[in-house]
């Protein structure tokens, strides 16, 4: 039997074991065994690959092996407020690698004269998905890390810029299927996309994140659909096929979320300082002493806690976990409402949450939480801000217009915890502060939270 | 040898299409609750472009597509390694009630 049958076998295994793998998210409690289905599958792939007649020397492929290893571990350990840009960075590995691989089989094949048309097709889709992925991933880890400034940067015509420039890479795909061997419409192609990844990420701003690392998420996939084709690999489809269409679902819920669509978050530099001038009429806000919540939290039946990014930036999570445990000991029902755009990728404020102890159980949907609302006490904010704002229930003229927002505005009262009354990341303003149900407790949420928490054991203190 | 598992453009396309819509099955199953372990996993499989790059590294057909193969094999090792580790590192975190 031809080893190739042996290696077609374990890649048949691979895939399946990649699906059950994903399959197995369904759960917390049997996600973990994904994690292990997925090891599993990628070991066959690998072990069966090895076994390729057409590799004559190891030496490379165990280098290789070593510097991934040794790069791939430090990476698994970055701060949980970090895994978005450990994420951007691995979408740019993933389309560099499917890149690289297309620029070597065009060399080869046109070495030994066998570029078809199909092939060379194939290759040039490979290469155009590949280091767009790759600069545009790039660029995106650099605003999230900061060291790209965060705010979208615009410049006149600049959609017409970028879609030209995708156009004429897509020309040059045409013409070198036609021509294969016209390597100059090839170069032209690589240096289209790597120039097209980045000029696609800088508009965007830090309030689109989720949904570009979700869309990089996708173009990585499909880099990886298009390296099957061209080496005719059934598993590279599958799995490609696979982190494709959840990078797509992932993108849509972003979207969804935020209520706009794919074109409006790729060509519409949101994010941008609003320049629409303030009314000027002195609206006044209600603030709250440390004891004070404490007090209305310790009386309420029902609170419900509703996290942003801004939570992390102050690395208050423990802190809201001691609350947590504070209030549940004295019997209040307490929930944590989540946003699906809250933080910086698809689900962070879950993983920030877990880590902090927090039981998954209490970390509800926006769908979900919003009907229990208006029976809650308390609504306490953390570090969120454009999610709870009304104004994107009835303000046409807001840029947040019809954005789904948790109802934080529908409790008996609302407590948020904010630096200053600076407005939020996307730069708009929040009438849930000016409301009249509404407590502001002014200071860094770690700050204001440790002192919420020292008032309540306090108070135990006291009682005995 | 060559290889006698060869495919066509038609072939292909509906593998692409049957494992899109796979995918899009499971993945809207997917808890939504595990969105970042999601991604960081999909990152590890979708890095099975080490299956082809480890075929040109080895192949050694020229000192360039040699380099080329390596690089695109250390990147993919870098997805597997950190993707399934960093996914592993969340999970561990999810726990219930009581627990």
């Amino acid at each position: 039997m031809s080893v190739h049958y042996l290696i077609e076998i374990n890649y048949l295994a691979a895939a399946a074991l990649f699906i059950l793998s994903l399959r197995w998210l369904n759960h917390p409690r049997t996600a973990r065994r994904g994690v292990i289905a997925g090891v599993v599958a990628m070991a066959a792939a690998i072990g069966g690959t090895l076994l390729a007649p057409e590799i004559i020397g190891y030496s490379w492929i165990a280098v290789a092996f070593v510097v991934g290893t040794l790069l791939g571990i430090p990476l698994a350990m970055v701060p949980l407020t970090a895994v978005p840009q450990r994420t951007a960075l691995s979408h740019a590995f993933g389309g560099l690698a499917a890149g690289l691989v297309g620029v070597a089989k065009y060399s080869l094949w046109m070495d030994q004269g066998q570029l078809t048309a199909f092939r060379t097709g194939a290759i040039a889709l490979e290469c155009l998905l590949g280091f767009l992925t790759f600069t545009g991933s790039l660029m995106a880890a650099g605003k999230l890390q900061e060291i790209v400034p965060t705010r979208p940067i615009t410049y006149r015509n600049q959609n017409l810029v970028n879609l030209s420039l995708l156009a004429i890479a897509i020309l040059a795909g045409v013409y070198l299927t036609i021509h294969p061997a016209y390597w100059q419409a090839f170069a032209a192609i690589i240096v289209l996309s790597l120039t097209f990844g980045v000029l696609l990420i800088i508009p965007i701003g830090g309030a689109d994140m989720p949904t570009v690392i979700s869309l990089l998420n996708s173009y990585a996939g499909l880099s990886a659909v298009a390296m099957g084709f061209v080496l005719q690999n059934k598993l590279l489809i599958t799995a490609g096929a696979l982190d494709g269409s959840s990078g797509f679902i992932l993108s849509v819920i972003m979207c969804r979320a935020m209520n706009r669509s794919f074109t409006n978050v790729l060509f519409g530099a949101f994010g941008q300082v609003q320049a629409r001038a303030q009314a000027g009429e002195a609206k006044t806000v209600k603030s709250a002493t440390a004891q004070d919540v404490a007090d209305l939290l310790t009386h309420a039946d029902r609170v419900v806690i509703i996290p942003g990014y801004g939570m992390a930036v102050a690395q208050a999570q423990h802190r809201v976990h001691e609350l947590y445990d504070q209030l549940t000991k004295r019997g209040v029902d307490v929930k944590f409402a989540i946003h699906p755009v809250a933080g910086r990728m698809p689900g962070h404020m879950n993983v920030l949450l877990a880590e902090a102890e927090i039981p998954y159980e209490a970390l509800v949907e926006m769908d979900d939480i919003n009907p229990e609302l208006p029976q809650t006490d308390v609504a306490l904010v953390v570090g969120a801000n454009d999610v709870v704002n009304p104004a994107a229930r009835h303000d046409k003229g807001s840029p947040i217009y019809g954005m789904p927002i948790i109802d934080a505005d529908k409790a008996k009262t609302c407590v948020a915890i904010k630096r200053s009354m600076n407005p939020g990341f996307a730069g708009i303003e929040n009438e849930l502060y000016y409301a009249d149900q509404t407590l502001m407790a002014f200071g860094d949420a770690k700050q204001v939270l440790g002192d919420v928490v020292k008032a309540i054991a306090g108070e135990t203190v006291g009682v005995h | 040898m060559e290889n006698p598992v060869t495919l066509d453009l038609w072939s292909m396309l509906f593998v692409f299409m049957l494992a899109t819509f796979v995918g899009f099955q499971v993945i809207q199953n997917v808890s939504r609750l595990l969105h970042t372990p999601l991604m960081s996993l999909t990152n590890a499989i979708s890095a099975i472009a080490v299956v082809g790059s480890i075929l040109i590294a080895g192949e050694q057909e020229s000192r360039f597509t040699t380099i080329l193969g390596t690089v695109a094999v250390a990147a993919s090792m870098t997805n597997i390694v950190s993707g399934f580790l960093l996914t592993d590192r969340m999970l561990r975190m999810f726990k219930e009630r009581g627990k």
